[in-house]
């Protein structure tokens, strides 16, 4: 095997010094009715050219989005990535060290988890950051958890629709065996409207999850949610959207309480849903509830400014059934890529990102509801997202034509909205130009043949 | 060279007006920001992050980079996390555009290719395991186990029992009981042995009709094959309660025994250790989960399914607990231990077994003269030796060990971890390291255990910093660099 050292000669100096004849013997601790008698039934190895050649084969099979135009959103965005991105990540004393349990030896992981923290402190408005979770989804069933246990109701939490389906399915999933309610708010508007939001709120609610922009793209009221929220003696909790930063105001600035969010979009591929990284940033007093690692500034025995893993007693390697979540491995170098996405981006940039993705979604958005067939669903402010109705109610086989004539023109909302089944989501990012969106909302409008309708 | 300026914080090389990525621009006519958002959602002013030219952000990572021990570069046998060689193939691989670049909710025709490899991936796992059924959505072990507790949360309610307990050994990991809490279970400790054993009648005494899963990490966290391991799943089975296996140790049995020959009901994986992940510094992982037939329907959903037209996304799973995360699942690093399953094959997947555990059972020959091994005549992949005698005669800590053997360029073992062995060190060499260099770290063990007290109380003396203040941390917490709090 290519990764290995022992060639047979060792392996016998070696077993000789273990005082053993042979490997077998090794394993005689296992009992001799559970060890296998045949080979395992998987397919044989291969060489690493004949794994490329095949991994290029399955990956031939997939139509990705450099192929295909993508207009998909939904918590996962086909933004830029800078180059210096993945040439940092993939230097391997970065992607081949681990968790940082020796100081000494991890400080450039730990810097960067410094780094990180600050960064999203920065980007959101809060005062404290852990150094990442999985993805937007358990963080935010996570944030859920963090709100029970520091306002001490276990009763139940809020969400509106315009939370994204998939975290509210979390959600349920996650707080199910601990007795919690989840009282959803139904939101024909495509917004929270706040009087709703005050009819189910009370003395047991936990926390209200909002997204921010929501799901369907468009910007909720954040202050006066918090104002309602707070007045119920509940935490608000934000699922925001990183990019959005750059122009619109910051949810610490809003009276948001804890804030996570998907953070792919910060220089991370979509790579079908994942790996990703959860951002969870709270205020300062509730960061001895707060889930996950964070690194800490210290000084070292000579006085140096130095960082380490601080607040441990939080977790479960030292507390165990008592610690604030069970999370141990969390998504490091997701964290890492966020931060240099960040730096090379910087503030100007990162408003450039946001102002360009704003325009083109604009500008895509008018293009389509130019034609009779569509109309945006809601009305109201937008973001980068955005909720197109077609009154012929074709969505399914719309955007199937469309994929077969090289677009990824939407997501159709009937799987989670059944009200919805006669709409889809469009994502539009700074890098769809001018081209791709006319020639997609031509296709859409059948301003253009649709390639594959020729055939029908 | 080291460039010993490396320690500078970005925020401190920042100066308004650089920017190393441009971005184009707007080619679309229409309106400005204002009129497209009404002014008071927008921020008077964007976040304000640092400001840095590309070759100030490549130069800061890169230099931050070499005050990390890594396994590209250190022998690194930090026991329990399976440090071993991570294929170079494999990120090329994970990072093909056709696996890379693909959106999580494109539709089912158009990436037929990821599907197939999942869903293989799928059976591989189920193979490996001997458990059918498998679930890839966990995003890492302790979410893989929060998960199949659910999954058998899901399960008992399913069957009209009310269940409230979960059972671990003293040895197990601390997101076992961890894990067991968030799913709103009791959970109970069971003792080890002076041997390191499940203590049986400890298990006796405390399994009920209540129990809902037993715990269970074999090979345990002491490197040791619990041979009674059926017994204790008969007697589990026999109350009507699971057994879930902690896959975090499969490297020591891959294609040698299976969890589910050996009565284990559920169990997750963790890739980035077995499948050779890499670890990405602290993640990302995967969790994925393996179960028996009963408990199928309850995984999480979707699942790879296969039809007469492809592979698809199966949503149409009535008893499923849900979802414990958005979209699929951590798929590169699905794609990279697919790939180390294929370039191994059957021969090969137990070869990197049998290597794992020839070399932890050399390196257990050469260290436990001088540092004892309490537990086992021989290990699995992994051993735990104390260094109570040193404490005892010389106050010399397993700390104290740990941090000289920085000095000498190798990666501490894990220390203080099982908590039932005092003073410990916890080696796992892996398969993908060298006699040659378990000789030289065995030989340096040995030095360092003659060192003088007062020389290894202070190490590690040559790295940039050494023992740096954790108390003060806690204490005064700094969690983020701000102009003010900026030097240190």
């Amino acid at each position: 095997m290519a990764y290995l050292f022992n060639t047979p000669d060792e392996q016998r100096e070696m077993l000789q010094a273990i005082g053993i004849e042979s490997i077998e013997q090794l394993f005689e601790t296992i009992p001799a009715d559970i060890r296998l008698s045949s080979d395992l039934n998987i397919p044989a190895a291969m060489g690493e050219l004949e794994l490329t050649q095949h991994m290029s084969g399955l990956a031939a099979e997939n139509a990705d989005a450099r192929s295909l135009t993508c207009f998909l959103g939904a918590g996962s965005y086909d933004h830029f990535i800078p180059a210096v991105v993945d040439a940092i990540s993939s230097r391997g004393e970065f992607y081949t060290s681990y968790t940082p349990y020796q100081p000494e030896v991890s400080q450039g992981n730990l810097q960067a988890m410094f780094e990180y923290q600050t960064l999203i402190c920065q980007l959101t408005g809060m005062d404290v950051s852990n150094a990442s979770l999985y993805d937007g989804g358990s963080s935010a069933a996570e944030a859920a958890m963090m709100s029970i246990s520091v306002t001490r109701r276990s009763k139940k939490i809020v969400v509106p629709e315009t939370l994204h389906p998939e975290y509210r399915a979390i959600l349920e999933t996650y707080l199910l065996n601990l007795g919690t309610q989840i009282e959803t708010v139904s939101c024909p508007q495509g917004v929270l409207d706040v009087a709703a939001l005050e009819a189910v709120i009370d003395r047991d609610t936990a926390c209200v999850l909002i997204q921010y922009p929501n799901f369907f793209g468009q910007i909720e009221r954040v202050s006066e949610i918090a104002e309602v929220v707070h007045g119920a003696g509940a935490l608000l909790v934000a699922a925001i959207d990183p990019i959005s930063m750059g122009l619109l105001q910051r949810p610490g600035d809003l009276g948001v309480d804890i804030v996570v969010a998907e953070g792919q979009a910060l220089g991370n591929p979509m790579s079908y849903g994942g790996p990703y990284l959860g951002i969870m940033a709270c205020r300062e007093k509730f960061v001895r509830r707060l889930p996950g690692r964070i690194a800490g500034q210290t000084v070292d025995r000579r006085g140096k400014r130095c960082w380490v893993l601080t607040l441990q007693t939080r977790e479960q390697h030292i507390r165990r059934d008592k610690a604030t979540s069970n999370i141990c491995t969390n998504q490091g170098l997701f964290a890492l890529r966020a931060s240099i996405y960040l730096a090379a981006i910087g503030p100007q940039g990162l408003q450039s990102v946001a102002d360009l993705s704003l325009k083109k979604a604009h500008y895509a958005a008018e293009q389509l509801t130019d034609s009779d067939r569509f109309e945006r669903r809601f009305s109201g402010p937008f973001f980068k997202e955005f909720v197109i109705r077609d009154r012929q109610n074709q969505v399914e086989p719309l955007l199937r034509e469309m994929s077969e004539s090289g677009f990824l023109a939407g997501i159709a909302l009937a799987r989670w909205y059944p009200e919805l089944e006669d709409c889809f989501l469009v994502a539009v990012t700074e890098k769809r130009t001018r081209n791709e969106i006319d020639r997609w909302s031509a296709l859409m409008t059948g301003t253009v043949q649709l390639e594959a309708a020729s055939h029908a | 060279m080291r460039n010993r300026q490396a320690t500078q914080l970005m925020f401190e090389l920042s100066r308004p007006g650089r920017q190393a990525a441009r971005l184009p621009e707007c080619d679309v006519p229409g309106s400005s920001t204002e009129d497209l958002i009404p002014s008071e959602y927008l921020a008077e002013a964007p976040p304000a992050l640092p400001e840095l030219a590309e070759p100030d952000v490549v130069r800061h990572f890169t230099n931050l980079s070499t005050l990390n021990m890594s396994v590209d570069t250190h022998f690194y046998p930090l026991g329990s996390c399976t440090m071993k060689y991570n294929p170079k193939r494999n990120e090329r691989i994970a990072g093909m555009d056709g696996m890379a670049h693909l959106h999580p909710y494109q539709p089912d025709e158009t990436v037929q290719g990821m599907l197939k490899l999942l869903y293989e991936l799928q059976s591989d796992l189920a193979e490996i395991s001997g458990l059918p059924v498998v679930s890839l959505q966990p995003a890492a072990g302790a979410q893989g186990e929060l998960c199949a507790l659910m999954v058998a949360a899901a399960y008992f309610r399913s069957i009209g029992e009310r269940r409230t307990k979960v059972l671990s050994p003293d040895s197990a990991h601390g997101t076992n009981p961890a894990s067991a809490r968030m799913v709103g279970f009791e959970t109970l400790t069971i003792k080890s042995t002076d041997e390191g054993y499940v203590d049986m009648q400890d298990l006796e005494s405390k399994l009920d009709d209540e129990v809902a899963v037993f715990m269970i990490t074999n090979p345990s966290t002491l490197g040791l094959f619990d041979q009674q391991v059926n017994e204790i799943a008969e007697k589990v089975h026999a109350r009507g309660g699971l057994i879930y296996l902690d896959g975090a140790n499969m490297n020591a049995i891959l294609g040698i025994t299976r969890p589910g020959d050996f009565g284990a009901d559920m169990m997750h994986y963790n890739p980035h250790k077995t499948f050779s992940g890499p670890h990405g510094g602290g993640g990302p992982g995967a969790g994925p989960i393996c179960v028996g037939a009963k408990l199928a329907p309850f995984l999480p959903s979707p699942m790879v399914a296969q039809s007469e037209d492809g592979y698809f996304l199966d949503y149409d799973r009535p008893q499923s607990i849900g979802r414990v995360r958005s979209f699929f699942g951590n798929v590169g690093v699905l794609v990279r231990a697919y790939a180390y399953i294929r370039s191994h094959g059957p021969d090969g997947l137990r070869e990197v077994s049998e290597n794992a555990v020839l070399n932890a059972n050399y390196l257990r020959s050469r260290v436990k003269h001088f540092l004892p091994v309490p537990h086992g005549e021989s290990c699995m992949h992994e051993f735990v030796a104390t260094a109570t005698d040193l404490k005892k005669d010389r106050q010399v800590t397993a700390m104290d060990i740990a941090k000289r053997l920085l000095d000498y360029g190798f990666h501490a073992p894990t220390v203080y971890f099982p908590l039932t062995v005092p003073e410990c060190l916890m080696i796992e060499p892996t398969e993908t390291e060298s006699k040659e260099s378990m000789d030289a770290f065995a030989e340096t063990l040995f030095r360092v255990t003659e060192e003088p007290a007062d020389l290894l109380h202070e190490a590690p003396h040559t790295t940039t910093v050494s023992r740096p203040d954790e108390v003060r941390a806690a204490r005064q917490p700094i969690m983020k660099w701000s102009a003010t709090t900026g030097e240190g």
